[in-house]
This record gives structure tokens, C-alpha cells and sequence, in this order.
């Protein structure tokens, strides 16, 4: 399982009911209702990724989160998850407080943009960065919402939002002691596990 | 008719006509005493009896859902496109069960047959079936064909009504429930078609209070209305323009009122060839059932809570264009199975057909029909005993 999974796999209490905003192929549902029983659906709107959930056994739903999470009442879930989304959002702030709203706790994750290499690649090359990890320009990127960490925590402070979890890591999901000396700079991708 | 069958259809299949005796009680407060349900079957039952299928028919429909009854019929069942060998419903794997409803006018009991009481025609006087008798009377056909859990029970559009019925109705009968452009009650705007339908056969000079049988006739300009009305809000508007535009069958103008462009045509066609192969209290009697259709309505219009008792998992697919059982209605379905916690995947297919799409092997509907179909297929028991499910 991909290692940002194995992370938010250890915050999903057995038997709870999760939601995950743009499941992709299922990967963390599949593994959450075999090993933990949980009642999970997926939100997704890329048509293969559908599939593949289908082929799993996950409960998928065809909605593009863009359109809002209104049909859903409050308090519907005990977790709801976005992993590597919200950047591509049209509006993240109001997918955050939506997510708050039918959630008791939310798990979101996302890129840095403040991470050194982005720093770099802006200050030298006077351009926006393009990276293995994150390979759009400009022009075609998906992700129209780029932050940084602070910028998110002070979403956070503006919002009322209480952080109960913060985990940073590389681009490829691994925990390194440094990066917990500045996180903001070192970090590329973080975890968060927010509540009202 | 086709030259050869192909390799992916169930092929030359024959209906077999189950008489009941035993008192069938209806929601109107009638009991038939004594009913025939004509069916068709394709596949094999395998040992444990886990593979069995259900087939829910939509308005016009009836048992003939697949394969041909010989080698000079035009057409194949109605759901050729999705039952068969290696198809969606794949008859390699499954034990398919399809049938006419009760009050239908392909073999089943219905306005045309006699009743009893007066050994004549029921006609008008044929009990009006609702969705639940006509999955009670499924539930009796299952148990006489020793059935006693459907791997999945599937429709569309009426059929998907049904479908989900069963999983109200008989929780622990049916581990799958399919439900395609269908909803969990008809619009207003849905009943007002269905009024102009009926209005249209009833007022036909021919109809005769419903006993037109006694006249030696038919109501065939009322039903060829109705089935004309129909078929404008089976298919989008896209569609239409796509299939006739403004095409004039004779290339001018002819300044009469006989119909010219080509959609006027084809509309007449439909209507003519359906109202001289179908009955008019049939289908005054399913538009009836749609109508009625509200399994909410018992619970203060809270669909959730009407679906709680339920046990099976969901799909549930929507096509873009099909504004007679448009995305909307699904997706209130499938929003209300999520506050129920009912395990339920939805797909809402770009097609261009309108409501008729449920019906075509469009790709992506077909492959998401397929995976869940194959699912299962996988879960079911071998000849060994053990599952291929992998996990």
C-alpha cells in the first residue's frame, strides 16, 4: 500500500464509517473494509478509476466534489479523506469546511509548495516549478491551488479548524528526522487529521 | 433473423408457462386465486442454487429478454445486448430467470385472460398490480423454482423499481440489487406523460370502457398515441436531432398535414407496429404501477429509512441524456442507500440516447455492468466448493 495509506490506515478506527473524496482506484477502501470493517464509499470521477473500484468490491460513487457534498447530511461519517486533491479544487476552503460538516474528522493531504525545490525552481529559473512529482505547467495543471503549510494552518486559525495530527514527509511518503526541523522547507507532502 | 447465432448469444430459447394456485393477495385488496407467470430461462443452475439471476422487465417488456424463438425472428429478446455469453450478465456463469409480469399481454395473466369468475376477458375488471404484488408473485416464482437468494436481482427503468422493491421487500432473498434509469418514485411531470398516454387510449372511440374484446376490436389509434407520447420522452432531444433533424421524407414541402419529416414517420411507424402487438389494458395497467410506485411514501418520504431494512449491495447507473429517469432521480437513490449505509457504486453514463440507453451496449455502461457482474461471478462457490475470490 502506498506509504501516505499506511499513515491515514493507522488514524481509521475499525467499524467507522469513512468517506473518500476522489478514491482513485480504491486502494485504502479495499484495504480498510477487509482489515478494519469499515462501511467505506469512494467519490470519484475518472471513469477507469471507477472501474477499478467496481473490480475491488469498493463502493463507488460517479460525482465530480467540485459540484458540492450537499446531498450529504451532517455528521454522515466519522472520517472523510481527500488525499492529494485539495489543491485541485475550485474552492479548497469550502471543501474543507463541507468535509467538517459531514465528517466528525477529516484526514487531508496535499503537496508543499513551499518545499526547497519549488523555492528553487521559482527563485533561479524564474519559473513555475515543474517536478517529477508534480510534472504540469502552468497551463494544463490540474492543481489550480497550490499551498504551502503554513498557508493551510492558517486556513486553520481563520476557520476555527483544530489540528489533531501533523505528519510531513518526502515525495514518496517517507518520514525523515529532518524534516521535523523545518517542516515548511523540507517537507513535500503533508498529512493532516483536522476536526471542528 | 439471423443468418448464423453468434457466438455470444444465448441462442434459440423456448418460454415454458408456471401455474400458481396458490392466492396471490394484491395491494388493492383482491386476491387472484389462480395465475400463470410465463418465463424464460438461460444458463444453468449450479448445485448450490447461488448463481440465479433475476430479470425485471420494464414497461413493454416481457420474458423474452434474450436469444431468439426461431430462426426467422427479426430481433433478438430485448435485452440481447446485455444477457449471454460472455456478456454482462454472463449466461457462462449465471442462471438466468427472466419473466412477464402479472397484467401483462405476452402469456402471463393479465386483461386478456379469462377470468374465472365470468369466463370471459378481465379486461378492465383485471386487478390493478403494484410493484410490491408483482415482486410477491416473483418471490412465488423463486421458490418454485427452488431459489432461495437471488445472486442478484436486475432491471431498468420499471424493472429497476422492482428491483429495489425486492431488496425492501425480501432483504435476505438477493445478495445484489441493479438497478438502471430508474427512480425511487415518478416525477410529476413523469405521472403527466403517463395521463396523456391513458387519456389517449381511453378516449379512443374503440376502447369501450375496456371491453373492447366483446367488440371484436381494439383501441389502436389511443394506444398508437400513447406509445407515440412514450417514445418522444425515451429518447433526448440531441438524439432526435442526431437521428432525423429536419429531414423531409420527400425532399420538399408538401403543404398538407400528412407527415413529412422523417421523425413524423418513424413516430407512426412505433406506434402503429406497437399498437397491433400490444394490449391497451396492459399498458393503462403499467403506467398504473409506475405511477403508484413510492416505497418512501409508507415512511414519511424518507427513502433512507424505507431502505433499512435492506441487506444487499447496490449498483446503481444513470445515463446523461435520459430525462424520463433522469441522473437526478438515481442520484436520490443512491444519496439516500449512502444515509442508510447501504453499500451502493453509481455511474452516470455519457450517452446520448436518453432513457432508451439502458437498452444499448453502450462501452462504458457495459464495462461497469461487466466488473460488477464479474464480482459476483467471482464470489460464487466452484465446482470444489471453495470461492474464486481471491481474497
Amino acid at each position: 500500500m502506498r506509504a501516505d495509506l499506511e499513515i491515514i490506515n493507522e488514524w481509521i478506527a475499525p467499524g467507522s464509517r469513512v468517506l473518500d473524496l476522489g478514491c482513485g482506484e480504491g486502494e485504502l477502501l479495499a484495504h480498510l473494509t477487509q482489515e478494519k470493517g469499515v462501511n467505506g464509499y469512494g467519490l470519484e470521477i475518472d471513469h477507469d478509476n471507477l472501474t477499478a473500484c467496481i473490480e475491488k468490491g469498493v463502493s463507488v460513487i460517479e460525482k465530480d466534489i467540485d459540484d458540492g457534498l450537499a446531498s450529504i447530511g451532517n455528521d454522515s461519517f466519522d472520517t472523510v479523506v481527500m488525499t492529494q486533491a485539495l489543491q485541485s479544487m475550485h474552492r479548497p476552503d469550502l471543501i474543507v469546511d463541507e468535509m467538517l460538516r459531514i465528517g466528525r474528522e477529516c484526514i487531508v493531504t496535499f503537496p508543499n509548495f513551499a518545499h526547497w525545490r519549488a523555492r528553487g525552481y521559482l527563485a533561479f529559473r524564474g519559473k513555475m516549478p515543474v517536478s517529477k512529482f508534480l510534472p504540469y505547467t502552468w497551463y494544463n495543471t490540474p492543481n489550480i491551488h497550490f499551498c504551502t503549510f503554513k498557508d493551510f494552518e492558517q486556513l486553520c486559525v481563520d476557520r476555527n479548524i483544530q489540528i489533531l495530527d501533523r505528519t510531513v514527509v518526502d515525495h514518496q511518503h517517507r518520514h525523515h528526522w529532518w524534516i521535523k526541523l523545518w517542516p515548511n522547507m523540507l517537507g513535500e507532502i503533508a498529512i493532516y487529521r483536522i476536526t471542528r | 433473423m439471423p443468418a448464423v447465432i453468434p457466438d455470444d448469444c444465448v441462442g434459440l430459447v423456448s418460454p415454458e408457462c408456471i401455474h400458481f394456485d396458490h392466492p396471490l393477495d394484491l395491494s388493492c385488496g383482491r386476491t387472484l386465486h389462480s395465475w400463470d407467470l410465463m418465463i424464460e430461462t438461460y444458463g444453468e443452475l449450479n448445485a448450490d442454487r447461488s448463481n440465479a439471476i433475476l430479470i425485471c422487465h420494464a414497461l413493454s417488456g416481457h420474458h423474452h429478454a434474450a436469444g431468439y424463438h426461431s430462426m426467422e425472428d427479426r430481433k433478438p429478446g430485448w435485452w440481447d445486448s446485455a444477457i449471454g455469453p460472455g456478456k454482462a450478465i454472463d449466461t457462462n456463469r449465471f442462471f438466468v430467470v427472466s419473466l412477464n409480469n402479472l397484467g401483462g399481454c405476452h402469456g402471463s395473466t393479465g386483461p386478456i385472460s379469462l377470468n374465472p369468475d365470468t369466463g370471459k376477458p378481465y379486461g378492465p375488471d383485471f386487478p390493478i398490480m403494484t410493484v410490491q404484488d408483482w415482486v410477491h408473485s416473483q418471490a412465488l416464482l423463486a421458490d418454485h423454482l427452488g431459489i432461495e437468494q437471488w445472486a442478484a436481482v436486475v432491471g431498468g427503468s420499471l424493472g429497476g423499481m422492482q428491483a429495489l422493491q425486492w431488496s425492501i421487500s425480501y432483504p435476505e432473498r438477493l445478495r445484489h440489487c441493479v438497478v438502471i434509469a430508474s427512480a425511487a418514485k415518478l416525477s410529476a411531470q413523469n405521472i403527466a406523460f403517463n395521463e396523456v398516454a391513458r387519456q389517449a387510449i381511453t378516449k379512443d372511440p374503440e376502447f369501450h370502457d375496456g371491453h373492447y374484446y366483446e367488440h371484436d376490436t381494439v383501441p389502436r389509434t389511443g394506444l398508437m398515441l400513447a406509445r407515440m407520447v412514450g417514445h418522444i420522452t425515451y429518447l433526448s432531444d440531441d438524439g432526435m436531432r442526431e437521428k432525423f433533424g429536419r429531414e423531409l421524407r420527400d425532399g420538399k414541402l408538401s403543404f398538407d398535414f400528412n407527415p413529412q419529416f422523417e421523425v413524423e414517420s418513424y413516430l407512426q411507424y412505433q406506434g402503429e407496429r406497437f399498437s397491433s402487438s400490444f394490449d391497451a389494458n396492459t399498458y393503462l395497467l403499467m403506467t398504473k404501477a409506475l405511477d403508484y410506485f413510492d416505497p418512501a411514501g409508507e415512511q414519511g418520504d424518507n427513502l433512507a429509512a424505507a431502505l433499512a431494512p435492506a441487506q444487499c449491495k447496490y449498483l446503481v447507473a444513470s445515463f446523461t441524456t435520459d430525462w424520463r429517469f433522469s441522473p437526478e432521480r438515481s442520484r436520490e437513490l443512491v444519496d439516500a442507500l449512502v444515509a442508510a449505509g447501504k453499500p451502493v457504486s453509481y455511474a452516470e453514463i455519457d450517452a446520448p440516447q436518453g432513457h432508451d440507453a439502458f437498452l444499448i451496449p453502450i462501452p462504458r455502461y457495459m464495462e461497469v455492468f461487466s466488473s460488477y457482474m464479474n464480482r459476483i461471478a467471482d464470489a460464487l462457490p466452484t465446482a470444489k466448493g471453495e470461492t474464486n475470490d481471491a481474497r
